[in-house]
Protein backbone atom coordinates (compact mmCIF):
# COMPACT_ATOMS: atom_id res chain seq x y z
CA UNK A 1 0.00 0.00 0.00
CA UNK A 2 1.54 3.26 -1.14
CA UNK A 3 1.77 5.87 1.35
CA UNK A 4 -0.05 8.86 0.85
CA UNK A 5 2.24 12.29 0.15
CA UNK A 6 1.37 14.51 3.08
CA UNK A 7 3.78 17.69 2.32
CA UNK A 8 1.83 20.55 0.74
CA UNK A 9 -1.34 19.63 2.03
CA UNK A 10 -3.88 22.44 3.30
CA UNK A 11 -5.78 21.99 6.64
CA UNK A 12 -9.12 22.47 7.41
CA UNK A 13 -10.18 24.39 10.28
CA UNK A 14 -11.65 21.44 11.92
CA UNK A 15 -8.43 19.61 11.32
CA UNK A 16 -8.18 18.63 14.97
CA UNK A 17 -11.74 17.50 15.55
CA UNK A 18 -11.51 14.77 12.81
CA UNK A 19 -8.07 13.69 14.19
CA UNK A 20 -9.30 12.88 18.03
CA UNK A 21 -12.45 11.55 16.43
CA UNK A 22 -10.06 9.16 15.17
CA UNK A 23 -10.72 10.19 10.96
CA UNK A 24 -8.24 8.73 8.13
CA UNK A 25 -6.69 11.48 6.87
CA UNK A 26 -6.06 11.50 3.14
CA UNK A 27 -5.19 13.63 0.49
CA UNK A 28 -7.95 15.45 -1.40
CA UNK A 29 -8.29 18.23 -3.91
CA UNK A 30 -5.15 19.55 -1.97
CA UNK A 31 -6.15 19.23 1.65
CA UNK A 32 -6.06 16.74 3.83
CA UNK A 33 -9.48 15.34 5.06
CA UNK A 34 -10.91 12.49 6.56
CA UNK A 35 -11.83 9.35 4.22
CA UNK A 36 -13.94 7.74 6.93
CA UNK A 37 -13.85 7.56 10.58
CA UNK A 38 -13.37 4.23 12.58
CA UNK A 39 -16.63 2.89 12.28
CA UNK A 40 -16.30 2.83 8.32
CA UNK A 41 -17.89 3.64 5.54
CA UNK A 42 -21.00 1.31 5.15
CA UNK A 43 -21.87 2.33 8.69
CA UNK A 44 -21.80 5.68 7.72
CA UNK A 45 -23.61 6.10 4.79
CA UNK A 46 -26.37 3.85 6.32
CA UNK A 47 -26.28 6.34 9.31
CA UNK A 48 -27.12 9.46 6.88
CA UNK A 49 -29.98 7.65 5.07
CA UNK A 50 -31.47 6.96 8.23
CA UNK A 51 -30.94 9.65 10.41
CA UNK A 52 -28.14 12.67 10.23
CA UNK A 53 -24.35 12.56 8.92
CA UNK A 54 -22.63 15.47 9.53
CA UNK A 55 -19.99 16.90 6.74
CA UNK A 56 -16.55 18.82 6.67
CA UNK A 57 -17.17 20.20 3.18
CA UNK A 58 -14.74 23.36 4.29
CA UNK A 59 -12.07 22.58 1.31
CA UNK A 60 -15.27 23.80 -1.36
CA UNK A 61 -15.11 27.24 -2.27
CA UNK A 62 -17.95 29.38 -0.66
CA UNK A 63 -17.85 32.87 -2.15
CA UNK A 64 -19.42 36.38 -2.31
CA UNK A 65 -19.86 38.31 -5.45
CA UNK A 66 -20.89 42.40 -3.78
CA UNK A 67 -22.00 45.08 -6.51
CA UNK A 68 -19.27 47.67 -5.75
CA UNK A 69 -21.89 50.56 -6.46
CA UNK A 70 -25.39 49.74 -5.75
CA UNK A 71 -28.16 51.84 -6.94
CA UNK A 72 -30.41 51.08 -3.59
CA UNK A 73 -33.41 49.77 -5.78
CA UNK A 74 -32.78 45.87 -4.64
CA UNK A 75 -34.30 44.30 -7.47
CA UNK A 76 -32.22 46.25 -10.24
CA UNK A 77 -29.25 45.76 -8.11
CA UNK A 78 -29.72 42.01 -8.27
CA UNK A 79 -30.41 42.33 -11.64
CA UNK A 80 -27.12 43.68 -12.22
CA UNK A 81 -25.02 41.34 -10.05
CA UNK A 82 -26.90 38.87 -12.33
CA UNK A 83 -25.51 40.44 -15.50
CA UNK A 84 -22.18 40.04 -14.55
CA UNK A 85 -22.38 36.14 -14.17
CA UNK A 86 -24.73 35.22 -16.58
CA UNK A 87 -22.01 35.26 -19.40
CA UNK A 88 -19.94 32.76 -18.07
CA UNK A 89 -23.21 30.18 -17.14
CA UNK A 90 -26.14 28.37 -18.49
CA UNK A 91 -28.61 29.32 -15.62
CA UNK A 92 -31.79 31.85 -15.12
CA UNK A 93 -29.67 33.87 -12.67
CA UNK A 94 -31.73 37.24 -13.19
CA UNK A 95 -34.45 35.10 -12.39
CA UNK A 96 -33.79 34.19 -8.92
CA UNK A 97 -36.05 34.60 -6.26
CA UNK A 98 -34.83 36.34 -3.00
CA UNK A 99 -33.11 33.15 -0.85
CA UNK A 100 -33.44 31.66 -3.71
CA UNK A 101 -30.32 28.68 -4.58
CA UNK A 102 -29.70 27.47 -8.54
CA UNK A 103 -27.30 24.65 -9.14
CA UNK A 104 -25.62 25.63 -12.53
CA UNK A 105 -22.59 24.98 -14.57
CA UNK A 106 -19.54 26.96 -15.26
CA UNK A 107 -19.20 26.65 -19.37
CA UNK A 108 -16.47 26.87 -22.29
CA UNK A 109 -16.80 28.53 -25.54
CA UNK A 110 -17.33 24.44 -26.64
CA UNK A 111 -20.24 23.89 -24.30
CA UNK A 112 -18.30 22.03 -21.96
CA UNK A 113 -18.50 22.25 -18.03
CA UNK A 114 -15.39 23.84 -15.95
CA UNK A 115 -17.19 23.06 -13.08
CA UNK A 116 -20.37 22.55 -11.35
CA UNK A 117 -21.70 25.41 -8.81
CA UNK A 118 -24.22 26.47 -6.86
CA UNK A 119 -25.09 30.75 -7.09
CA UNK A 120 -27.78 32.22 -4.75
CA UNK A 121 -29.54 35.57 -4.15
CA UNK A 122 -29.93 36.80 -0.50
CA UNK A 123 -32.95 36.85 0.75
CA UNK A 124 -32.37 39.94 3.03
CA UNK A 125 -33.07 43.37 0.83
CA UNK A 126 -30.23 45.08 2.65
CA UNK A 127 -27.46 42.15 0.89
CA UNK A 128 -29.45 42.76 -2.37
CA UNK A 129 -26.09 42.93 -5.38
CA UNK A 130 -24.82 40.01 -3.87
CA UNK A 131 -24.46 36.23 -4.76
CA UNK A 132 -23.58 33.57 -2.62
CA UNK A 133 -21.16 31.30 -4.84
CA UNK A 134 -20.32 27.81 -4.15
CA UNK A 135 -17.64 26.11 -6.10
CA UNK A 136 -15.61 23.05 -6.15
CA UNK A 137 -12.34 22.75 -4.31
CA UNK A 138 -10.30 21.52 -7.19
CA UNK A 139 -11.64 24.14 -9.77
CA UNK A 140 -11.75 27.56 -7.46
CA UNK A 141 -8.79 29.31 -8.12
CA UNK A 142 -9.94 28.75 -12.08
CA UNK A 143 -13.72 29.49 -11.29
CA UNK A 144 -12.71 32.18 -9.33
CA UNK A 145 -10.18 34.15 -11.47
CA UNK A 146 -13.33 33.61 -14.49
CA UNK A 147 -15.94 35.21 -12.55
CA UNK A 148 -13.57 38.17 -10.91
CA UNK A 149 -12.59 38.39 -14.35
CA UNK A 150 -16.44 38.84 -15.87
CA UNK A 151 -17.10 40.82 -13.15
CA UNK A 152 -14.74 43.39 -14.53
CA UNK A 153 -14.32 46.76 -12.27
CA UNK A 154 -18.16 46.24 -10.95
CA UNK A 155 -18.31 43.85 -8.48
CA UNK A 156 -15.71 42.47 -5.88
CA UNK A 157 -15.25 38.19 -5.30
CA UNK A 158 -14.55 37.61 -1.54
CA UNK A 159 -13.72 34.45 -0.98
CA UNK A 160 -14.74 32.64 2.01
CA UNK A 161 -12.70 29.67 1.89
CA UNK A 162 -11.29 30.41 5.44
CA UNK A 163 -14.21 29.70 7.12
CA UNK A 164 -16.09 26.15 8.14
CA UNK A 165 -18.55 24.67 5.54
CA UNK A 166 -20.48 22.21 7.72
CA UNK A 167 -23.11 19.78 5.36
CA UNK A 168 -25.90 17.91 7.65
CA UNK A 169 -28.01 15.51 5.51
CA UNK A 170 -30.26 12.73 6.32
CA UNK A 171 -34.30 12.63 7.45
CA UNK A 172 -33.47 14.19 10.97
CA UNK A 173 -30.94 16.50 9.44
CA UNK A 174 -33.36 19.95 9.34
CA UNK A 175 -35.03 19.34 12.52
CA UNK A 176 -31.91 18.84 14.29
CA UNK A 177 -30.43 21.85 12.92
CA UNK A 178 -33.76 23.69 13.43
CA UNK A 179 -33.02 22.67 17.20
CA UNK A 180 -29.79 24.52 17.31
CA UNK A 181 -31.17 27.25 14.98
CA UNK A 182 -34.83 28.07 14.93
CA UNK A 183 -36.20 28.88 11.97
CA UNK A 184 -34.18 26.69 9.65
CA UNK A 185 -36.59 24.43 9.05
CA UNK A 186 -38.74 26.84 7.44
CA UNK A 187 -36.12 27.33 4.67
CA UNK A 188 -37.42 25.03 1.35
CA UNK A 189 -35.55 23.42 -0.44
CA UNK A 190 -32.79 24.87 -2.57
CA UNK A 191 -32.97 28.20 -0.53
CA UNK A 192 -30.84 29.92 2.27
CA UNK A 193 -30.64 32.78 4.27
CA UNK A 194 -28.75 34.31 7.57
CA UNK A 195 -29.21 33.52 11.25
CA UNK A 196 -27.81 34.26 14.48
CA UNK A 197 -26.70 31.45 16.60
CA UNK A 198 -24.17 32.11 19.67
CA UNK A 199 -22.72 35.62 18.63
CA UNK A 200 -22.20 34.57 15.15
CA UNK A 201 -23.82 34.66 11.29
CA UNK A 202 -24.17 31.39 9.99
CA UNK A 203 -24.99 31.69 6.10
CA UNK A 204 -27.73 27.90 6.18
CA UNK A 205 -28.90 26.77 3.05
CA UNK A 206 -31.60 23.67 2.67
CA UNK A 207 -29.46 21.79 0.05
CA UNK A 208 -26.73 18.98 -0.03
CA UNK A 209 -25.65 16.24 -2.30
CA UNK A 210 -26.51 13.24 -0.64
CA UNK A 211 -29.98 12.74 -2.33
CA UNK A 212 -31.30 13.69 1.16
CA UNK A 213 -32.97 16.00 2.81
CA UNK A 214 -30.48 18.96 4.72
CA UNK A 215 -28.50 21.80 5.54
CA UNK A 216 -25.00 23.32 4.56
CA UNK A 217 -23.88 25.53 6.93
CA UNK A 218 -21.17 28.44 6.16
CA UNK A 219 -19.47 29.96 9.72
CA UNK A 220 -16.56 32.04 10.79
CA UNK A 221 -13.39 29.74 11.34
CA UNK A 222 -13.71 31.12 14.94
CA UNK A 223 -17.22 29.61 15.51
CA UNK A 224 -16.79 26.37 13.63
CA UNK A 225 -15.31 23.95 16.07
CA UNK A 226 -17.76 24.98 18.86
CA UNK A 227 -20.95 24.58 15.59
CA UNK A 228 -19.44 21.43 14.72
CA UNK A 229 -18.99 20.12 18.67
CA UNK A 230 -23.13 21.59 18.94
CA UNK A 231 -24.12 19.40 16.07
CA UNK A 232 -22.66 16.16 16.96
CA UNK A 233 -23.96 16.85 20.41
CA UNK A 234 -26.84 15.17 19.30
CA UNK A 235 -27.26 11.80 19.65
CA UNK A 236 -28.31 11.13 16.12
CA UNK A 237 -25.97 12.96 14.66
CA UNK A 238 -22.45 11.30 13.39
CA UNK A 239 -19.49 12.18 11.49
CA UNK A 240 -19.30 11.17 8.09
CA UNK A 241 -15.81 11.08 5.92
CA UNK A 242 -15.44 12.15 2.11
CA UNK A 243 -15.82 7.98 1.21
CA UNK A 244 -19.45 8.06 2.52
CA UNK A 245 -19.91 11.26 0.66
CA UNK A 246 -19.10 9.31 -2.71
CA UNK A 247 -21.04 6.51 -2.40
CA UNK A 248 -23.93 8.95 -0.68
CA UNK A 249 -24.16 11.19 -4.25
CA UNK A 250 -23.21 7.88 -6.49
CA UNK A 251 -26.22 6.32 -5.19
CA UNK A 252 -27.98 9.31 -5.54
CA UNK A 253 -26.98 10.09 -9.20
CA UNK A 254 -25.34 13.06 -9.29
CA UNK A 255 -22.29 13.96 -11.11
CA UNK A 256 -19.14 14.84 -9.42
CA UNK A 257 -16.97 17.10 -11.15
CA UNK A 258 -12.97 15.93 -12.97
CA UNK A 259 -14.82 12.34 -12.86
CA UNK A 260 -18.33 12.56 -14.34
CA UNK A 261 -18.01 16.13 -15.57
CA UNK A 262 -15.20 17.26 -17.32
CA UNK A 263 -14.42 20.08 -20.04
CA UNK A 264 -15.43 18.00 -23.20
CA UNK A 265 -18.48 17.21 -21.31
CA UNK A 266 -22.03 19.22 -22.03
CA UNK A 267 -24.88 19.87 -19.14
CA UNK A 268 -27.17 18.12 -21.85
CA UNK A 269 -24.72 14.79 -22.19
CA UNK A 270 -24.30 14.83 -18.64
CA UNK A 271 -28.25 14.74 -17.81
CA UNK A 272 -28.61 18.44 -16.78
CA UNK A 273 -31.28 19.81 -18.93
CA UNK A 274 -32.58 21.24 -16.17
CA UNK A 275 -29.89 23.38 -15.55
CA UNK A 276 -30.05 25.15 -18.95
CA UNK A 277 -32.92 27.98 -18.13
CA UNK A 278 -35.55 28.50 -20.53
CA UNK A 279 -34.90 31.92 -20.35
CA UNK A 280 -31.39 30.99 -21.49
CA UNK A 281 -32.21 28.71 -24.27
CA UNK A 282 -34.43 31.28 -26.06
CA UNK A 283 -32.08 33.70 -26.02
CA UNK A 284 -29.12 31.12 -26.66
CA UNK A 285 -26.85 33.48 -24.54
CA UNK A 286 -24.84 31.55 -22.72
CA UNK A 287 -20.86 29.82 -23.77
CA UNK A 288 -21.67 26.49 -26.41
CA UNK A 289 -25.04 27.67 -27.20
CA UNK A 290 -24.79 26.35 -30.79
CA UNK A 291 -23.57 23.07 -29.82
CA UNK A 292 -25.80 22.40 -26.45
CA UNK A 293 -28.92 23.52 -27.55
CA UNK A 294 -28.44 21.18 -30.97
CA UNK A 295 -27.81 18.39 -28.51
CA UNK A 296 -30.76 19.52 -26.44
CA UNK A 297 -32.82 19.46 -29.18
CA UNK A 298 -32.03 15.55 -29.59
CA UNK A 299 -28.44 15.61 -31.45
CA UNK A 300 -26.51 13.92 -29.23
CA UNK A 301 -23.73 11.58 -29.37
CA UNK A 302 -23.21 10.28 -25.86
CA UNK A 303 -25.09 10.29 -22.77
CA UNK A 304 -24.70 10.12 -19.08
CA UNK A 305 -26.49 6.77 -17.82
CA UNK A 306 -26.53 4.71 -14.44
CA UNK A 307 -25.63 1.06 -14.52
CA UNK A 308 -26.38 -1.61 -12.41
CA UNK A 309 -23.63 -3.92 -12.81
CA UNK A 310 -23.43 -7.76 -11.97
CA UNK A 311 -20.69 -8.69 -9.78
CA UNK A 312 -17.06 -6.88 -9.33
CA UNK A 313 -17.89 -3.23 -8.97
CA UNK A 314 -16.60 -1.09 -12.23
CA UNK A 315 -14.57 1.74 -11.26
CA UNK A 316 -13.93 5.16 -13.17
CA UNK A 317 -12.01 4.33 -16.33
CA UNK A 318 -13.70 1.00 -16.73
CA UNK A 319 -14.53 0.33 -20.84
CA UNK A 320 -18.24 0.14 -21.51
CA UNK A 321 -19.42 -2.68 -24.20
CA UNK A 322 -22.41 -3.39 -25.68
CA UNK A 323 -24.11 -6.30 -25.51
CA UNK A 324 -22.03 -7.87 -28.99
CA UNK A 325 -18.87 -6.63 -27.40
CA UNK A 326 -17.89 -3.87 -29.44
CA UNK A 327 -16.55 -0.97 -26.94
CA UNK A 328 -19.38 2.14 -26.99
CA UNK A 329 -17.93 3.92 -23.82
CA UNK A 330 -16.32 4.33 -20.03
CA UNK A 331 -17.57 4.49 -16.45
CA UNK A 332 -17.00 7.68 -14.96
CA UNK A 333 -17.25 6.79 -11.65
CA UNK A 334 -18.66 2.96 -9.89
CA UNK A 335 -18.76 1.65 -6.76
CA UNK A 336 -20.35 -0.39 -4.15
CA UNK A 337 -23.89 1.09 -3.01
CA UNK A 338 -24.02 0.17 0.29
CA UNK A 339 -27.75 1.18 0.31
CA UNK A 340 -28.76 -1.20 -2.25
CA UNK A 341 -26.03 -4.18 -1.82
CA UNK A 342 -24.52 -4.18 -5.19
CA UNK A 343 -22.39 -2.49 -7.40
CA UNK A 344 -23.68 0.86 -9.46
CA UNK A 345 -21.92 3.17 -11.93
CA UNK A 346 -22.45 6.39 -13.98
CA UNK A 347 -20.68 6.11 -17.47
CA UNK A 348 -20.93 7.63 -20.84
CA UNK A 349 -22.52 5.38 -23.55
CA UNK A 350 -23.94 6.76 -27.19
CA UNK A 351 -27.65 7.68 -26.90
CA UNK A 352 -28.68 4.62 -28.74
CA UNK A 353 -27.76 2.54 -26.05
CA UNK A 354 -29.00 4.83 -23.20
CA UNK A 355 -32.50 3.22 -22.55
CA UNK A 356 -33.40 1.76 -19.33
CA UNK A 357 -33.42 -1.79 -19.90
CA UNK A 358 -30.50 -1.92 -22.35
CA UNK A 359 -28.13 -4.63 -21.43
CA UNK A 360 -24.32 -4.14 -21.47
CA UNK A 361 -21.14 -5.01 -20.53
CA UNK A 362 -18.38 -3.59 -18.49
CA UNK A 363 -15.10 -4.82 -18.32
CA UNK A 364 -13.45 -4.99 -15.23
CA UNK A 365 -9.35 -6.87 -14.56
CA UNK A 366 -9.94 -8.22 -18.45
CA UNK A 367 -13.35 -9.41 -18.06
CA UNK A 368 -16.94 -9.04 -19.35
CA UNK A 369 -18.96 -8.70 -16.35
CA UNK A 370 -23.21 -8.42 -17.27
CA UNK A 371 -24.41 -4.51 -16.76
CA UNK A 372 -27.69 -2.61 -17.51
CA UNK A 373 -28.64 0.66 -17.74
CA UNK A 374 -30.65 1.72 -15.02
CA UNK A 375 -32.46 5.13 -14.59
CA UNK A 376 -31.03 7.74 -12.16
CA UNK A 377 -31.22 8.53 -9.53
CA UNK A 378 -30.54 4.66 -8.08
CA UNK A 379 -31.52 5.76 -4.86
CA UNK A 380 -34.88 8.49 -5.16
CA UNK A 381 -34.14 11.78 -3.39
CA UNK A 382 -36.00 12.70 -0.57
CA UNK A 383 -35.69 16.35 -0.73
CA UNK A 384 -38.53 18.59 0.84
CA UNK A 385 -39.50 21.15 -1.26
CA UNK A 386 -41.85 23.57 -0.01
CA UNK A 387 -44.07 26.18 -1.91
CA UNK A 388 -42.51 29.15 -2.11
CA UNK A 389 -43.94 31.75 -0.04
CA UNK B 1 1.34 -25.13 12.47
CA UNK B 2 3.39 -21.40 11.91
CA UNK B 3 1.86 -18.16 10.61
CA UNK B 4 3.66 -16.19 7.68
CA UNK B 5 3.27 -12.93 6.77
CA UNK B 6 3.94 -10.76 3.61
CA UNK B 7 5.37 -7.45 3.65
CA UNK B 8 2.19 -6.66 1.44
CA UNK B 9 -0.25 -7.97 4.69
CA UNK B 10 -0.82 -11.06 3.29
CA UNK B 11 -0.49 -14.49 6.01
CA UNK B 12 -0.23 -17.87 5.06
CA UNK B 13 -0.93 -20.76 8.02
CA UNK B 14 1.28 -23.21 7.25
CA UNK B 15 0.69 -26.76 8.12
CA UNK B 16 3.05 -29.71 6.19
CA UNK B 17 2.81 -28.99 3.09
CA UNK B 18 -0.58 -26.94 3.23
CA UNK B 19 -1.08 -23.22 3.96
CA UNK B 20 -4.23 -21.13 4.47
CA UNK B 21 -3.84 -17.59 2.80
CA UNK B 22 -5.81 -14.25 3.82
CA UNK B 23 -5.08 -10.88 4.80
CA UNK B 24 -4.13 -9.13 7.99
CA UNK B 25 -6.22 -7.79 10.67
CA UNK B 26 -3.68 -4.75 9.64
CA UNK B 27 -4.75 -5.30 6.17
CA UNK B 28 -8.56 -5.34 6.77
CA UNK B 29 -8.24 -2.33 9.06
CA UNK B 30 -6.69 -0.07 6.14
CA UNK B 31 -9.19 -1.48 3.39
CA UNK B 32 -11.94 -0.53 5.37
CA UNK B 33 -15.28 -2.31 4.41
CA UNK B 34 -14.93 -5.32 1.78
CA UNK B 35 -17.29 -5.40 -0.17
CA UNK B 36 -16.59 -7.64 -2.58
CA UNK B 37 -13.72 -10.61 -3.26
CA UNK B 38 -12.29 -12.30 -6.40
CA UNK B 39 -11.27 -15.52 -6.00
CA UNK B 40 -8.76 -17.46 -7.86
CA UNK B 41 -9.70 -20.97 -9.32
CA UNK B 42 -8.97 -24.35 -7.62
CA UNK B 43 -6.33 -25.96 -9.55
CA UNK B 44 -4.77 -22.34 -10.32
CA UNK B 45 -0.93 -22.77 -10.21
CA UNK B 46 0.41 -19.79 -8.26
CA UNK B 47 4.51 -18.56 -8.05
CA UNK B 48 5.12 -16.67 -5.41
CA UNK B 49 3.93 -12.98 -5.92
CA UNK B 50 1.18 -13.76 -8.36
CA UNK B 51 -1.49 -11.90 -7.75
CA UNK B 52 -4.15 -14.58 -6.29
CA UNK B 53 -7.44 -12.70 -5.99
CA UNK B 54 -8.53 -9.02 -5.27
CA UNK B 55 -10.56 -8.01 -2.51
CA UNK B 56 -12.75 -4.39 -3.22
CA UNK B 57 -13.42 -2.25 -0.34
CA UNK B 58 -15.96 0.71 -0.94
CA UNK B 59 -13.06 3.36 -2.00
CA UNK B 60 -10.85 0.88 -4.12
CA UNK B 61 -9.62 -2.71 -5.28
CA UNK B 62 -6.75 -4.41 -4.04
CA UNK B 63 -4.60 -7.53 -5.56
CA UNK B 64 -3.89 -10.25 -3.16
CA UNK B 65 -0.60 -11.66 -4.19
CA UNK B 66 0.73 -15.48 -3.31
CA UNK B 67 2.80 -15.72 -0.36
CA UNK B 68 4.50 -18.84 -1.81
CA UNK B 69 4.19 -21.09 -4.74
CA UNK B 70 1.55 -23.55 -5.25
CA UNK B 71 -1.34 -24.97 -6.61
CA UNK B 72 -4.81 -23.78 -5.10
CA UNK B 73 -6.77 -26.60 -3.25
CA UNK B 74 -10.36 -24.85 -2.13
CA UNK B 75 -11.59 -21.22 -2.12
CA UNK B 76 -13.60 -19.79 0.72
CA UNK B 77 -17.29 -19.92 -1.09
CA UNK B 78 -18.30 -17.84 1.87
CA UNK B 79 -16.78 -14.66 0.95
CA UNK B 80 -19.16 -14.81 -2.03
CA UNK B 81 -22.19 -13.84 -0.01
CA UNK B 82 -20.67 -12.28 2.73
CA UNK B 83 -16.86 -10.90 2.05
CA UNK B 84 -17.24 -8.37 4.89
CA UNK B 85 -15.62 -11.96 6.85
CA UNK B 86 -12.60 -10.18 5.67
CA UNK B 87 -12.82 -7.64 8.31
CA UNK B 88 -14.80 -9.66 11.02
CA UNK B 89 -12.78 -12.21 11.31
CA UNK B 90 -9.36 -11.64 9.16
CA UNK B 91 -7.57 -15.03 10.20
CA UNK B 92 -10.23 -17.20 10.78
CA UNK B 93 -13.25 -17.09 8.94
CA UNK B 94 -11.99 -14.78 6.67
CA UNK B 95 -9.02 -16.55 4.63
CA UNK B 96 -9.20 -16.56 0.96
CA UNK B 97 -7.74 -19.92 -0.56
CA UNK B 98 -5.78 -22.73 0.46
CA UNK B 99 -2.66 -23.77 -1.04
CA UNK B 100 -0.78 -26.57 -1.51
CA UNK B 101 3.00 -25.51 -1.28
CA UNK B 102 5.76 -26.38 -4.17
CA UNK B 103 8.56 -25.71 -1.65
CA UNK B 104 8.03 -25.29 2.18
CA UNK B 105 11.52 -23.83 2.35
CA UNK B 106 10.52 -20.60 0.25
CA UNK B 107 8.62 -19.72 3.36
CA UNK B 108 11.82 -19.31 5.65
CA UNK B 109 11.91 -15.53 3.28
CA UNK B 110 8.41 -14.08 4.83
CA UNK B 111 8.02 -12.54 8.53
CA UNK B 112 7.39 -14.53 11.63
CA UNK B 113 4.84 -13.18 14.04
CA UNK B 114 7.78 -10.65 16.10
CA UNK B 115 8.70 -9.52 12.63
CA UNK B 116 5.62 -8.73 11.17
CA UNK B 117 4.27 -6.72 14.27
CA UNK B 118 7.51 -4.97 14.08
CA UNK B 119 6.79 -4.17 10.33
CA UNK B 120 3.08 -2.95 11.06
CA UNK B 121 3.90 -0.73 14.28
Amino acid sequence: MAEPQTEDLKTVVLNDEHVKLGGRMVPFSGYSLPVQYPTGIIAEHKWTREHAGLFDVSHMGPSFLLLDQKSGDAQKDHETIAALVEPLVCGDIKGLKPGQIRYTLLLNEAGGALDDLMLARPADPAWAGTLYVIVNAGTKQGDWSRIAAAAGGQAKLNRADNCGLLALQGPEAVAIADRLVPGVQDLGFMTYGSFSWGGTQLVISRSGYTGEDGVEILVEPEYATQLWNALLADPRVKPIGLGARDSLRLEAGLPLYGHDLDETVSPTEAGLNFAISKRRREAADFPGAPRILKEFAGDLGRVRVGLFVEGAPAREGAEILDASGAAIGRVTSGGFAPSLNRAIALGFVPAASSSPGTKLQVSVRGRLQPAEVTPLPFVPHRYVRKATP
Amino acid sequence: MTTKYTEDHEYIRVDGAHGIVGITNYAQDQLGDIVFVELPSIGQKLKKGDEAAVVESVKAASEIYSPASGTVTEVNMALAAEPGLINTSPDADGWIFKLKLDRAAELDALMDDAAYAKHTA
